[in-house]
């Protein structure tokens, strides 16, 4: 039988640049969001991503069957290159960053969705994308829906919060283990697909040094929101973001009955 | 380590300076021996009573007495543990001026009696120039106050550095001034797999001249010590492409006031060093995130926790020359093999780590158990061989109670005669911490 001819698997990685997780969070004194002038890394659910993504071009090119390349995506102002540089050190073959200015506020999920969807539409003239794989959520705002909506805009399947991804290229699909409240559950969805990454997917990989300086060579290419056709302008206004209230050290009591006074001097009585 | 077991039955913690006097003051009419004790985190048994001696824990006296965030200089009582102070000076964007493995026990007051090195020594020096004064009870109960905050005094004899590295012999440290340097804006980190251990000092010089200021750390680890840290768990593991046929390991640490700067330094450094005609090291790693920079130290840190969980430790902390770190190492272990004692139920492991930029070697061996035998393989031998390069037989460690034997390996007859004057002079009961450093 002839050799059906080599067909390229496209996987789009979208990647965010976020406060790091190990930095102590401060509330700015506006008091309008927190202080964002510290350590900033790429957010750690989109490094499970980016690694799930190389490792499905590790395991597929072991084989010997098709290529896989693999795209990262980031959008946010000229610093993101750095997130994106990181993708590529990581094994990323390319990289496109829709730049925004420093002081634009962060985009909302919708927004991020549709930029996405430009993107994917974009690179249907060349290479169409199979696969979308990106972070559940952003360890900074939290939302946890831009899979979820970038899904509902394309009409393709999602499989979200995995903790297993296994393709079948014959069929064209994938088998994803989901993680679910009290266990897991598995899903096949047909390619073109969406991903959303959970923590115990696998555990990305350091950036060793050649890599890193090979991404510097890799190509990155630079476009705005008009060049896509999408607005970026936020739909939600913070009014105001506040810091938990600081925890009141305990005391000592000499006796138990010592503790119920104070107990119902704080309000509290039997049930 | 489960080598040391006291047998005092008084334990006193003093809150204050005049308590401390008088506690000793009292022990000093009555010839009652005193053993000083702060984090009790030490290796060589220093603040482990020999007898029946009275432990004198300065663990309640852990107020900070003075921070002036201009000069950065710290004065605070020697119960302070070291970690604390770390934060304490943080939010000032300052550091304390060493950081080593045991920061969340060790406390100040031991850090200087005992002249602690650790990881920050290659950047800010030993703490015989950052201690800019310390209050100290003498053997008989007087305080000795010179717990100044100048940066510089040349007026007479500075008494505070005998009680530096003194291991608690001459005096009780009460509390401590140090000079703090400002906190880094940015730190970064890689690991380098090295082919060979002789590549290792030229590449020290290279990393040296092109990093220049930023350079905060050079260490070295072999691949036993290595393969050791990852069977245990310590930090993520290169992956096994990286790691083969690499002899040994060093992590480099930079840290310095603008992140771009650095970075560039850094990267220029790497480049040069993957592209050059014959490389000094096969790859290595850089840390992208906060994450992956503990990971990295891990790696290295987590050494002395891997070989306590291998098994039984005989530790050597010697300062020889850089070129002979791996040749000790080897003759170690070929003198072990020779005494048909390298085998899963001897000895399992023979390695070297430590800080290639302080000259300072760690030589561990692993051993099954404690045994006559293997101690015997192991001392004099590996004194002599110290001795043989002038080295010496307790790099930051100390003497305490496990090297006061060795102690002439590294200090001759003169130095001896001259400290045990010293040491007269000052406890002439022999009162305080006795059976340590000097026999």
């Amino acid at each position: 039988m002839r050799p059906s001819p080599a067909r390229l698997l496209n996987i789009l990685v979208p990647v965010k640049r976020a406060v790091d997780y190990a930095v102590k969070i401060r509330v700015n004194a506006q008091q309008t969001g927190v202080d964002l002038n510290v350590k900033h890394s790429m957010n750690p659910f989109d490094e499970i991503a980016v690694e799930e993504a190389v490792r499905i071009r590790e395991r597929l090119s072991k084989e010997g069957s098709e290529p896989v390349t693999i795209t990262a995506l980031t959008i946010g102002p000229a610093k993101s290159v750095e997130t994106l540089r990181t993708a590529l050190a990581m094994g990323a073959d390319s990289a496109i960053h829709v730049e925004i200015p420093e002081s634009a506020p962060a985009p909302e999920p919708l927004g991020v969705a549709k930029t996405i969807r430009a993107i994917v539409e974009k690179q249907k003239e060349k290479e169409a994308v199979d696969m979308v794989i990106l972070g559940k959520q952003a360890i900074d705002d939290d939302l946890g829906q831009t899979g979820q909506m970038l899904a509902g805009l394309l009409g393709w399947g999602q499989a979200t919060y995995a903790s297993k991804v296994e393709l079948d290229l014959e069929k064209k699909n994938a088998v994803v283990t989901r993680e679910i409240d009290g266990g897991s559950e598995q899903v096949r969805v047909k390619f073109p697909m969406i991903v959303t990454t959970d923590l115990r997917l696998n555990e990305p990989r350091y950036a060793s040094l050649p890599n890193i300086m090979k991404a510097k060579k890799k190509p990155v290419m630079k476009m705005s929101p008009a060049d896509l056709n999408v607005s970026l302008e936020p739909q939600i206004e913070t009014l105001k973001v506040t810091e938990p209230p600081k925890r009141v050290g305990g005391a000592k009591v000499e006796s138990v009955d010592e503790l119920v006074e104070k107990l119902k001097a704080a309000g509290f009585t039997a049930v | 380590m489960g080598k040391y077991r006291g047998k005092s039955t008084t334990v006193l913690r003093p809150k204050t300076t005049q308590e401390v006097s008088e506690i000793v003051k009292w022990c000093n009419d009555r010839r009652i021996g005193i053993v000083p004790q702060g984090g009790n985190t030490g290796l060589v048994g220093g603040s482990v009573p020999l007898k029946d001696e009275v432990i004198l824990s300065l663990s309640n006296m852990t107020q900070v007495r003075s921070f002036d965030p201009i000069s950065g200089i710290l004065v605070a009582d020697a119960g302070c543990i070291l970690q604390s102070l770390t934060d304490y000076v943080a939010p000032h964007n300052h550091i304390m001026p060493l950081d080593l493995g045991a920061k969340g026990s060790c406390q100040i007051g031991g850090n200087v009696s005992t002249n602690a090195g650790g990881l920050r020594l290659l950047r800010y020096g030993s703490l015989h120039g950052s201690v800019l004064g310390l209050e100290v009870v003498l053997p008989d109960g007087t305080i000795l106050d010179q717990l100044t905050t100048l940066r510089k005094d040349n007026t007479g004899y500075d008494l505070k550095q005998l009680f530096i590295g003194a291991e608690g012999t001459l005096g009780i440290i009460t509390a401590v001034s140090i000079l703090t340097p400002p906190a880094p804006q940015a730190s970064n980190n890689v690991i380098l797999a090295l082919p060979r251990f002789e590549n290792v000092l030229p590449l020290y010089k290279t990393v040296k001249r092109q990093l220049s200021e930023i350079l905060s750390a050079f260490e070295f680890i072999d691949r036993t010590a290595y393969d050791l840290a990852v069977k245990h768990g310590q930090g993520r593991a290169l992956s096994e492409d990286e790691v083969e046929g690499a002899e040994c390991f060093v992590l480099v640490e930079t840290s310095g006031g603008k992140r771009e700067h650095d970075e560039e330094k850094l990267n220029t450094l790497l480049e040069s060093l993957l592209e050059a005609d014959e490389p000094l090291i096969n790859t290595g790693v850089m840390a992208q995130n906060p994450a992956q920079f503990s990971s990295i130290w891990a790696l290295r840190e987590g050494v002395t926790e891997a070989v306590s969980k291998e098994g039984k430790a005989y530790k050597y902390d010697i300062s020889i020359p850089l070129s002979t770190f791996k040749e000790c190492v080897d003759l170690t272990r070929e003198r072990l093999r020779s005494k048909g004692l390298l085998s899963e139920d001897k000895v399992k492991a023979v390695m070297g780590y430590g800080h290639v930029g302080d000259g300072n070697l760690h030589l561990n061996v692993v051993a099954n158990a404690y045994t006559e035998e293997i101690q015997d393989a192991l001392e004099p031998f590996i004194y002599e061989l110290v001795a043989s390069h002038r080295g010496s037989v307790s790099a930051e460690h100390g003497i305490g109670a496990m090297k006061t034997h060795a102690l002439h390996y590294s200090k001759n007859e003169v130095s001896v005669a001259w400290m045990k004057r010293i040491k007269a002079m000052f406890d002439p009961n022999g009162i305080m911490n006795p059976g340590k450093v000097l026999e």
